[in-house]
Parts: structure tokens; C-alpha cells; sequence
């Protein structure tokens, strides 16, 4: 690893004034906000509350739904395949179980689907890239479990409950709070290598909005270990995978059942027909639409496939009118701009300061609130102006050497070590510069405590879902999410199979889709779902012959 | 704040005329052999996109978490091939780009509920470990730079804790695998040790297993499900006047 310079001279005065009140802050903490001043911080902030970020949606089961554009403008997109090119006379894979996306949600229910019962060759992963190839793998802070005797899941269920503003589906937040700890046990199982104390028991911390410390880690790479570990179990068990073949549309059957779905080969641009007599969506979220043009966390595939092709269906979605903007995602150096900087940052003590080095917000705010906040502060001009002229505000890392000792940066937040240190940053000396960032889809799919959706046949799991985490999911609880919902996903699917029959297969629901697109009056050349997104340069684009 | 501090912390002012706006500072970059001219300070991942190329493979999460994107680099006029990661190593000037898609090593299959941690355990499975030849090839690819061949040579001592623990920041991208010379997977390898380690070999939580004995016994529902049937301005009254841990050990200075 080559290392480049650090920060440029302005920076490093700002970081003076840090550094020379750094002792004061650690002294005289930001309080909490009360349940008012939130509100104000939040309407006045963040982009789920400013003019022109959404509209209503003007066709389908949700019509007259208030949306971010970016979906909008998908779900109103003509449906990227037409049935007249697909054969569904031949069908290329006839399994029970079709699970859609082999992230972690999708190998969660494919693991269970096993173990309840559906012989491996009846189950089949599709994926848009790579086996694992998932926001999940990304996940760094950790996974919430109430299991401590200071803790409970009825506290838990309360965080959940309250930090998405009461507009949980109570009973998903009931199911990811009571079904935790046994997620956790299933990790130590499978082998999953927790952060630990000598006699045993996890090193748990604090996340945004959660009153108890619950947060169990893997160093700063706790989704990469736990998705490791479930792709390995997977693979050990030799589920059939099928990688960089994304389901462009669901099938359905004459029943008004989800029969399957239509794969695309991304490498030879050919058409699967895949028939099941259940199908999961495992599709994960959205990030890479960059809604209200933020820069994103996410992976390269998290184009929000599954949305559409459940809308298209006719399942119903649920709070799309909120995005989770992550307070700490990186604003300098330019390379890093949009990754995400772990909230077990400031789970460890690190505070947020402005360039005068002064702290404005408690550290531990929901993350919107957090979030919100800091966006303020830059409004506000208080913050750092990078050489590409986006705003930061610095995030004091060395108070975490001086809080749990020297070192601690170096074993607890070894890959943000790594990251930063290219560029010539040692985050246990100097602090890093953030800015909010767009992470997590909060709401999707409706679903219910078996993972169902409106439509008999289709399932939903993970970040693709809605109902979960309401308005606003907390730190540590989308890691759980997919391990929750992904199992209930597989179990319930298994015993759906055991019942389900198919008819006749078709794809008619995408012809209804175009009149109602038509009868809306919505002329559109953009199509959906758009599977990859688009980063070429505008030369590249524009002198492009498309000859496939 | 004061007026003092605001002036020490002006970004100083670019002095730019019209025209030098327009001129990037630019590198030549050689993708797969073929020369594109790309602004200096990106990624090689935007590099590629920025020359025209759109991902399918070798490209992951953009974050160096996922080990979709090695790259084997080499700058002009030296010998020396490079490993790192398109979407973490910024490009340089004359640099040779190839990036690889698909890494073909053969993973051992095992029921991890059937095998026990033994000092020969990974040696079963991973028998080729023992043709290590010491050349630290694997190290020298590895783009998060891990000591790979430290910790081989902890599992073929059956080590498998200290190989667990020196393998964990392993992004799983196979260059090591591709660069060895006898033919050993150590990424798989790893994989193998950590699992063992994590089921067998770690002291379990005794909290987690008393909680999981309430939550059978049904301890919390009642007091979920009342919870649940509250109305609003109960169950935010409830949650206003929650105790924040986090708060009270700030206080005690903790």
C-alpha cells in the first residue's frame, strides 16, 4: 500500500483548534435533544422534510403516494422487458424456491429454506453480480441484540419503535427486537467471530437512538464476518447460485400468483425463464439512484431492481418518502467522498466538531437527527470547505485514544484505519472529515410478520422491505434486519411451497402496466428496472453506438 | 468563534484564470494496454468509467470491502507488478491496468458441525499448506495488507486462533491464491480457521444464552404486546422518559 500526503495546510489549522480544545470537549458533552428540539433540527434539515425532493406518484396500487423523485421516476418508467421477447413455452429452471439476490437476506432464507426442508436443487440464488456482493458485506458498526442483564428485547422494541418516529409496522419491530438474540446464537454456530471480553461475553456499544449498549461487532467489519460466514455455510452446502444474472421482472400465473421471474444474463444477453412455486425478493436497496443527489454508501448494484418489479406486480410499498442519510459518511479526501466513516465511531466516544473545533450536537443522535444536524452546521457556515468545494465538519477520532486507551483505534477500527492511512491520515493522531451521506432505503415493500407481501407467491426480506424500521431505521438493526426477516422469509416460503400450485406462467402484468402507464399520461423514454447505474463519462456516453 | 479564527480558516482563494479552469491536470493510464488520458485524483475504478468503461465485473461495493475489483498494475520503466484494490489505489501517471474477474480456486467442502479443531484439522482439508515455501509472495499481493504468509504458517503449526486472528481483515479477493506458487488457497484456508475459531474455540456468552431461556419462556411478550396497544402520546411519553446508558456513563466521565 502506497501512502499520498494528508491534509492540506488550512485543514491542518483548523485541526489545531481542535486539538486545543479537545480536552474541553471530553469535559463538557452536547446533551441529548428533547423530543421538540428534534423536530424543529429535523424540518428544518433534512432532505426528507425540503420542497422539491418528492412527488406524488401518478399510477398503480399507491397512486397518489408521495415518493422521492428517484422513484418516482422509475415506478412511472415503461418495464424494461417486453413480454414479446420472452418464451415462456421454455422454461430454463424449474425449482421451488427462487430467491432473488444473493446478498444477505437472500442466503439467510436460502439457509433456512434448506434446513426446512426444500432439497438444495429446488432452491436457486440469482444475483446481479457476485455471490455476496451486498450492502450487507459493507456493514461495519454492528448488529444490536438486547442480551445484556442491563437489557431487554421490550427496550430494544422501544428504540426501534421510537426511532422511526411510530410509523413501524409494530409487529416487524416486535419480531426484529424478540427474535435478536437467537441471531446472535445462530452467528456463534455458524462461527462468526464477535468482538469479546476475556470470560466470554460480547463487547457491546452504544448506537444513535438506542438506550441501552447492545451494539455486538466484528472489529469495523462485522458485516463482511457475518456475511463470510453465511456465504460459507451456503457454499459448504452447495445451493446453486446463479451470479451476475439479475431478474429483470417477476413472472406471474394465470392465478394472479408470483411464479418466478425472467434472469438476464449480463455477459451474454440472454433471457432465463425460472419457475418456483415461491419467490423471495432479496433485492437490497437503493443508494446508487442517489436521491436528493446525495453521494451513497452503497453498493454498486443497489439500484432499487425490487421495488420496481414488485410494483409492477402490484405489491404495495410503504415510507419512501423518507431516505437514511448516515451523518459520517467521508468528505475528504475526494477518492473517499460518500464511503461511509462507522457510527462505532462515535459509539466509541468520538464527537463531531465544527472548523472553530467547537462540538454542536450530541454524538449520539437517530441518525437523521444526527444528521440533520450537521447539515445545519454547514448551512450555518461552520464547516470546512474541501479543494472540490463540498462542506465537512471533523469527527474527533484521537478522543477515543484518550477515552479507552492508546491502541484502541488501531484494533477496533482496523478498516477504517487502513482507509484512511492511503491518504495519508492516521485517524488515531488527526480527526477525519465528514458529511452526511446517503446509506439506507427505509421503507419498500410492505410485508407482514411472515415476510409476505400483498401478492400470494412473493416474499421480501431485507433492505428491499418497508414496514421494518419505519421512517428512519437505527444504527446496528439493518444488520439484524436481513438476519430476521431473511430467516422468517425461508421458513414461511417452505411451508408455502408444500401448498402452493402453479398455473399457467405469464408476464400480462407488464401489458397492464404500459396501458396504465398510458392512461396516466405519462410519456417517458426511461425504462425499469435499470439494473446497473450508469457512472461513464459524458464522452464516453454520448459517442456510444449501441449495437446490442 | 471569532473574527480571528473565521479568517485563520478561509480555504485560500484558487487564483484561476478562465482558461486555466478549464485544464485538468491529467494522466496518461494504459487500460489493458489501450491509452486514455483521465484527470489525476481518481480512483482507478473512475478511471475506467470516467475512459468509457461500464462495470460488470470487478466491481463491488466501492468501499475495499469486497474484493471484487483487484487490480495487477504496473508503472512504466519499472519491472515490479502492483496489487491493490480499482476502487481504493488513486491512478498514476503511465500506469499498466488489468483487472481480474474471476478467481478459479478450489474451496475445500466441510459440515462444520461435523469436524472438530485440531491441530490438523486445516491440514485435512488444506493439505497443499504444507508446500509452503516460505516466498511471501502472498503477503507482498495482498491489498489490505495482511501477513498472509504468517498466518499459513500458523496453520500448518495448527494455530488455528492466531491464523483466525491475523486473517480477519481478509477482504476474500484471491490475489493471494493467484499469486502462489504451490497452489494454495489461502483465503479459503482463513475462511476455515475463523469458522473454527468462532464455534469451538471462543468462550461463549453466558448472558446471550440466559436471555435466549426468557425469551422462550416468553418473558417480554406481555410487555411488547402492551406496549404495542399503547396510543401515541403513551408509548412517546414512555420513550421521551427512557434512560440513555450512553448518557449516564458520559456523565460519570466513564
Amino acid at each position: 500500500m502506497e501512502v499520498t500526503e494528508g491534509y492540506p495546510d488550512y485543514m491542518l489549522k483548523s485541526i489545531k483548534l481542535v486539538e486545543e480544545k479537545r480536552k474541553k470537549n471530553l469535559s463538557q458533552p452536547v446533551k441529548p435533544m428533547s423530543m421538540k428540539e428534534r423536530e424543529e433540527m429535523l424540518s428544518k434539515y433534512h432532505p426528507d422534510y425540503m420542497k422539491g425532493t418528492k412527488r406524488e406518484l401518478k399510477v398503480g396500487i399507491d397512486k397518489g403516494m408521495l415518493l422521492y423523485n428517484g422513484i418516482v421516476d422509475l415506478l412511472e418508467a415503461k418495464p424494461v422487458l417486453d413480454p414479446k421477447d420472452v418464451d415462456l413455452s421454455k422454461i430454463d429452471y424449474d425449482v421451488d424456491l427462487l430467491i432473488i439476490g444473493g446478498g444477505g437476506a437472500g442466503t439467510v432464507a436460502a439457509l433456512f429454506a434448506y434446513e426446512s426442508g426444500i432439497p438444495k436443487d429446488k432452491i436457486l440464488i440469482v444475483t446481479k453480480l457476485r455471490h455476496g456482493d451486498a450492502n450487507s458485506m459493507m456493514a461495519q458498526g454492528g448488529i444490536q441484540a438486547a442480551d445484556r442483564p442491563e437489557d431487554n428485547p421490550a427496550l430494544h422494541y422501544l428504540d426501534i419503535y421510537g426511532g422511526g418516529h411510530f410509523t413501524n409496522k409494530p409487529e416487524l419491530a416486535r419480531a426484529l427486537a424478540l427474535d435478536a438474540p437467537g441471531i446472535i446464537n445462530w452467528h456463534e454456530e455458524l462461527g462468526v467471530l464477535y468482538d469479546r471480553y476475556e470470560d466470554g461475553e460480547f463487547q457491546e456499544l452504544s448506537g444513535g437512538g438506542t438506550c441501552r449498549n447492545r451494539m455486538h461487532s466484528c472489529k469495523d467489519y462485522s458485516g463482511m464476518e457475518i456475511m463470510r460466514n453465511i456465504r460459507d455455510q451456503s457454499r459448504n452446502l452447495e445451493i446453486p447460485v446463479l451470479e451476475f444474472c439479475p431478474v429483470a421482472e417477476l413472472l406471474m400465473d394465470d392465478k394472479g400468483q408470483v411464479a418466478g421471474g425472467v434472469a438476464f444474463n449480463l455477459e451474454t444477453f440472454e433471457y432465463y425463464v425460472i419457475r418456483a412455486k415461491a419467490t423471495i425478493l432479496a433485492t437490497g436497496g437503493s443508494g446508487r439512484l442517489h436521491l436528493a443527489n446525495y453521494p451513497t454508501t452503497n453498493h454498486y448494484g443497489a439500484t432499487g431492481d425490487g421495488l420496481i418489479m414488485a410494483y409492477h406486480v402490484g405489491a404495495n410499498l410503504l415510507d419512501l418518502d423518507t431516505i437514511q442519510i448516515h451523518p459520517t459518511g467521508d468528505a475528504y479526501p475526494e477518492p473517499l467522498v460518500g464511503i461511509l466513516s462507522t457510527e462505532k465511531i462515535r459509539g466509541l466516544g468520538a464527537i463531531p466538531l465544527n472548523k472553530f473545533g467547537d462540538p454542536f450536537v450530541f454524538p449520539l443522535e437517530p441518525r437523521d437527527v444526527e444528521s440533520a444536524a450537521l447539515i445545519k452546521e454547514c448551512k450555518d457556515g461552520k464547516g470546512i470547505i474541501t479543494p472540490t468545494g463540498m462542506p465537512g465538519l471533523w469527527l474527533d477520532t484521537p478522543m477515543i485514544e484518550i477515552i479507552h486507551g492508546e491502541g484502541t483505534i488501531e484494533t477496533k477500527l482496523a478498516g477504517e484505519v487502513r482507509k484512511f492511512k492511503r491518504f495519508g491520515i492516521d485517524m488515531a493522531k488527526q480527526p477525519i472529515l465528514v458529511y452526511p451521506t446517503l446509506h439506507y432505503q427505509n421503507g419498500g415493500i410492505e410485508i407482514n410478520e411472515k415476510t409476505e407481501t400483498k401478492i400470494s407467491g412473493l416474499f421480501a426480506a431485507g433492505e428491499v422491505s418497508g414496514g421494518v424500521h419505519g421512517k428512519n431505521r437505527l444504527m446496528g438493526n439493518s444488520l439484524l434486519d436481513f438476519n430476521v426477516f431473511g430467516r422468517r422469509s425461508g421458513i414461511y416460503a417452505a411451508k408455502y411451497v408444500k401448498k402452493a400450485k402453479i398455473g399457467k406462467l405469464t408476464l400480462s402484468h407488464l401489458d397492464k402496466y404500459n396501458k396504465m402507464l398510458e392512461k396516466a399520461n405519462i410519456k417517458t423514454k426511461k425504462s425499469a428496472p435499470i439494473i446497473l447505474p450508469e457512472y461513464r463519462g459524458e464522452m464516453a456516453i454520448s459517442r456510444a453506438l449501441d449495437i446490442f | 468563534m471569532n473574527k480571528k479564527e473565521q479568517v485563520l480558516l478561509e480555504k485560500p482563494k484558487m487564483k484561476k484564470s478562465k482558461n486555466s479552469e478549464k485544464k485538468v491536470e491529467t494522466v496518461e493510464v494504459f487500460i489493458m494496454g489501450k491509452s486514455y488520458r483521465v484527470p489525476a485524483g481518481l480512483t482507478i475504478m473512475k478511471a475506467l468509467e470516467y475512459a468509457g468503461y461500464r462495470y460488470i465485473r470487478g466491481c463491488g461495493c466501492r468501499a475495499g470491502f469486497c474484493g471484487a475489483c483487484s487490480t495487477i498494475y504496473r508503472k512504466e520503466d519499472e519491472q515490479k507488478l502492483g496489487f491493490d484494490l480499482a476502487c481504493q489505489k488513486v491512478v498514476e501517471d503511465k500506469m499498466y491496468l488489468v483487472q481480474l474477474p474471476f478467481v478459479p480456486a478450489s474451496k475445500a467442502d466441510y459440515d462444520i458441525n461435523k469436524i472438530e479443531p485440531t491441530d490438523s484439522t486445516i491440514l485435512e482439508f488444506y493439505p497443499e499448506i504444507a508446500r509452503c515455501v516460505s516466498c511471501n509472495t502472498c503477503t507482498k499481493s495482498c491489498p489490505q495488507d495482511i501477513e498472509v504468509m504468517k498466518y499459513i504458517q500458523r496453520a500448518i503449526r495448527g494455530d488455528i486462533s492466531k491464523c483466525a486472528e491475523i486473517s480477519f481483515d481478509c477482504i476474500q479477493c484471491g490475489l493471494c491464491a493467484m499469486r502462489c506458487p504451490a497452489d494454495i488457497k489461502h483465503y479459503h484456508v482463513s475462511q476455515l480457521a475463523r469458522r473454527l475459531r468462532g464455534k469451538y474455540l471462543d468462550i461463549k456468552s453466558k448472558n446471550l444464552a440466559d436471555r435466549l431461556k426468557e425469551i422462550k419462556n416468553r418473558k417480554y411478550d406481555t410487555e411488547i404486546e402492551k406496549m404495542m396497544k399503547m396510543n401515541r402520546s403513551e408509548i412517546m411519553e414512555l420513550y421521551k422518559n427512557r434512560k440513555i446508558e450512553a448518557e449516564e456513563s458520559s456523565k460519570e466521565g466513564d
